[in-house]
């Protein structure tokens, strides 16, 4: 019967009474969010090249893409947890457990295990677990994300240092000794597996229902409920999406540094989390996305890169960061401002 | 109908005692609608007034601007001779007007004595420092002039209601000191969660209060308000219709007032309604809400819109977020085509072919952020899915198909929905449930609130072609006349009860003041 539904004749009194066109642009909000960042990176760009000689040359641009690879692994998985509105603070301890789990299980200097390719499966699969568990946690027990995901990143931290043991696990494995030197037209493939997992992130983004229905959660929870949107169960998928890059991340590093340590990934939680902001995914979800976190990436590497380039103390360097992250909140979020009227 | 009764405004004469509170003339216009056309009104010392007007008349615009939390576009209001302008509730406080808010507005986690010098605390704290000795002695000094025995120690969130509101009188009257006045307090329907004995409690205070204040009663009860006010005025359609003197109205009077002559037209397109037919799809047995809705029972047939008429709090909307699973509720049976409906989460109620579009539309009806096609294809995804994969052509065409067919005036179906004006985005969160071939029951709550003249009418039309096509409708609406108009029966609710049920056949509909009388 449906096609045949609603063969409206045209309201008499509603053509003239109604609103004006709406205007094509889009508001000055969504532009700012949506191009702000690429703006400031490119002035970044251009600053860092006139104050240092070595910043627009091609192995400092090597450099930096393969700086960001691992950055920009984390930030694509991390962005589906912020799109929903909540926030993961278990990167350090998800990477800890990943980074020993495939030291161990691979060729190596303590035991005789050697699963090779499988390892490094399992290692995303361990990440993806904890993911999982924080998701779970959170839907199921209605308990806030920062805290579910901060106590599973001091869980991770603490598996990691037992299976440490006190003696540090070195990689005897040549193949995925070759995934963070050996290149492949002039980059490394670490930096190739970054590409691909954004380009899986921008696939899910747009393409699956939980990148459509990461963005509703985050943008009207009321409304997806109401939608019959399975909520939780979505909600607890972003989570492991996010889980699995942040196990991928920790085998990233592990190969770079050649043996599984504890502190795989110092500060990569504040740094994701500063790309992502930066970047204008913003925090109280709903906008933003794979594309923008990247962008996010890439300030922050180039600005870190910049900086040792034209000098500056890696003691500062921490607090530019910081300034940073603080000036970009405040710009992407300052035309909401009116619409944040209570913030906790 | 009593033609002459609309021009009995006038308020300009003067009559004993300068008034404390002179409104005059506020208008307000918001995006779309006029909230506020023309009020006028004065308390004068020592007075209990009385406010009364349907949803939507502008009374709680009118409040807020008594409390600076809304700006009027023109007019004034004058506090005791002065013009003032005020923003925000602690301006307004500060000149010696209080509100008693209908959703409180006290903090739970905090003592009374907190709660009734908050933001006013004066020589109770010194250099930062609470002084809880003086604090509590201050409180002490509100409660006693209400003769109120509740201790200026407990923590707010244990007292019931009833205290509760006690208290923000008492926070109110605390303003008498600051500003050596005697304060204005505004009482936005303060009855309306009271059972009956605290009600008798409340009016006694109120008596009370007349001695040392002047009082602003906001009610739907008219006999609550003929009892307690002085005077009483009318507000319908944003304006002042009548001021009245309780001796010399009834009830009835009051109600014609409120409604005004009927001015239902064309625009509801009544000769479209089609009789309902025969086919039972849906019937409800002793639904229940825990505390809101009592045992309900209607059945609504294929094709038939069902308006369910209501104050705030008789239950209605709760009724309605049950029957889509969005609330929990108990029942002897509910029934779909004679099988039995379970309905525990908007999911199954989706699945059982039920659409639901909420009254707060930027809220719960859409994702402002969110594109037009992304909108519409929310609650039915796996139609443009393949496997896994979204077909966003697919989507995309779907969307386009719609913003035809409803006409829905976007620049593109990617455009984000916040950016379309509130007619055009009522459309499309209507074409969200539209797209299911299979749609049978859409509930439909306050459809048109803030659509201007021509969106409601696509709003109505729209309602008249699904039940053409079978489709059965609950309705809510913002005014009595478009309930009536649009509605086979009407359904009337009264504190969690089906009070009586009303047909309304093309042609000789009931009046809305017919309605009325079993609502307050």
């Amino acid at each position: 019967m449906a096609p045949a539904r609603l063969g409206l004749a045209p309201p008499e009194t509603g053509r003239a009474a109604g609103s004006p066109r709406p205007s094509r642009r889009p508001d000055r909000a969504t532009i700012l969010a949506d191009f702000g960042p690429l703006g400031a990176l490119v002035l970044l760009c251009i600053l860092f090249a006139f104050l240092s000689p070595q910043f627009a040359t091609w192995g400092n641009v090597r450099n930096v893409l393969d700086s960001a690879s691992v950055l920009a692994v984390i930030a694509v998985g991390l962005t589906f947890v912020l799109l929903l509105g909540a926030i993961d603070l278990s990167i350090e301890g998800v990477m800890a457990t990943a980074a020993l789990s495939v030291a161990l299980l691979v060729a190596n200097s303590r035991n005789d295990l050697d699963f090779g390719f499988m390892g490094v499966l399992a290692a995303v699969a361990i990440g993806a677990g904890f993911g999982l568990a924080s998701g779970l946690l959170s839907t199921g027990l209605k308990i806030p994300s920062f805290m579910t995901t901060l106590g599973m990143s001091a869980i991770g931290i603490g598996i990691a240092t037992v299976l440490f043991g006190g003696v540090q696990p070195a990689l005897r494995s040549p193949e995925l000794a070759e995934w963070a030197s050996g290149q492949w037209f002039g980059l490394t493939r670490l930096t190739y597996v970054a590409v691909a997992v954004v380009l899986i992130g921008l696939l899910v983004q747009r393409y699956t229902r939980l990148g459509r229905y990461a963005r509703a959660i985050g943008g009207a929870e009321e409304l997806a409920l109401l939608s019959g949107i399975p909520v939780r169960r979505y909600k607890t998928l972003a989570f492991t999406f996010a889980g699995a890059t942040y196990g991928l991340a920790g085998v990233m590093v592990t190969t770079q540094l050649g043996s599984g340590i504890v502190q795989a990934g110092v500060g990569q939680n504040f740094a994701a989390i500063t790309a992502a902001v930066v970047g204008g995914t913003l925090l109280s979800g709903g906008r933003g996305g794979v594309l923008h976190s990247i962008v996010g990436v890439l300030i922050v590497t180039v600005l870190v890169n910049g900086l040792v380039l034209i000098g500056v103390s890696p003691y500062v360097q921490g607090a530019v960061q910081g300034v940073i992250v603080v000036a970009a909140v405040v710009i992407t979020a300052w035309p909401l401002r009116k619409r944040l009227r209570v913030v906790k | 109908m009593n033609p002459d009764i609309d021009t009995t405004v006038d308020t300009a004469q003067p009559q004993g005692a300068p008034p404390v509170l002179a409104v005059r003339d506020l208008r307000k216009r918001f995006a779309e609608t006029t909230a506020l056309d023309g009020v006028t009104f004065e308390v004068r010392p020592h007075e209990v007034v009385g406010l009364i007007g349907e949803n939507g008349a502008g009374k709680s615009t009118l409040l807020k601007m008594l409390v600076g939390l809304a700006q009027p576009d023109s007019g004034t209001i004058e506090l005791r001779g002065e013009r003032i302008k005020m923003r925000g509730i602690a301006q307004a406080g500060a000149a010696g007007i209080g509100m008693v808010f209908q959703e409180q507005s006290l903090i739970p986690n905090l003592t009374v004595a907190e709660n009734i010098l908050l933001g006013a605390e004066g020589p109770a704290v010194v250099g930062g420092l609470y002084r809880w000795r003086e604090l509590r002695r201050r409180a002490q000094v509100q409660l006693d002039k209400i003769g109120s025995e509740i201790s200026v120690d407990a923590v707010t969130e244990s007292l019931s209601f009833a205290d509760r509101q006690l208290v923000e009188v008492a926070k109110v009257l605390a303003t008498e000191e600051r500003t050596n006045a005697e304060p204005v307090v505004l009482l936005d329907e303060p009855t309306s969660v009271l059972d009956r004995d605290e009600t008798e409690v409340l009016f006694a205070q109120i008596e009370r209060l007349r001695t040392r204040a002047s009082v602003v009663f906001v009610s739907h009860r008219l006999d609550e308000v003929l009892r307690v006010s002085d005077r009483v005025y009318v507000l319908r359609n944003g304006r002042t219709v009548a001021e009245c003197v309780p001796g010399d109205v009834d009830e009835a009077t009051l109600r014609k007032l409120m409604i005004g002559r009927d001015l239902a037209g064309s625009h509801y397109d009544e000769e479209r309604q089609l009789p309902a037919r025969e086919a039972v799809r849906l019937a409800v047995r002793g639904l229940t809400v825990k505390g809101v809705c009592d045992s309900i029972d209607f059945d609504l047939h294929e094709g038939e819109v069902v308006g369910i008429a209501g104050v705030q709090g008789s239950g209605r909307e709760e009724l309605c977020r049950s029957l889509f699973g969005a609330l929990s509720s108990r029942s002897e049976s509910v029934t779909m085509h004679g099988r039995p409906l379970k309905v525990r989460s908007p999911r199954a109620a989706i699945a059982s072919d039920i659409g639901y579009v909420p009254a707060e539309r930027r809220r719960e009806g859409m994702v402002g952020s969110m594109s037009v096609a992304e909108n519409i294809t929310l609650p039915h995804i796996s139609e443009v899915c393949a496997g896994p994969l979204l077909q966003r052509r697919k989507e995309r065409a779907l969307a386009d198909e719609w913003i035809e067919r409803l006409r829905i005036r976007t620049p593109s179906a990617s455009a984000p929905l916040g950016s379309l004006s509130g007619g055009n985005q009522q459309k499309a969160v209507l074409a969200r449930w539209l797209v299911s071939d299979s749609l049978r029951l859409l509930i439909l709550d306050h459809p048109t609130r803030g659509l201007d003249v021509g969106a409601k009418t696509e709003v109505y039309q729209l309602i008249r072609d699904l039940t053409a096509d079978g489709v059965s409708v609950l309705l809510m609406a913002d005014s009595l006349e478009e309930l009536i108009a649009m509605s086979h029966r009407v359904l009337v609710m009264k504190d969690g009860r089906v009070t009586e049920i009303i047909d309304a056949p093309a042609g000789a509909k009931p009046t809305p003041l017919r309605v009325l009388e079993g609502m307050v």
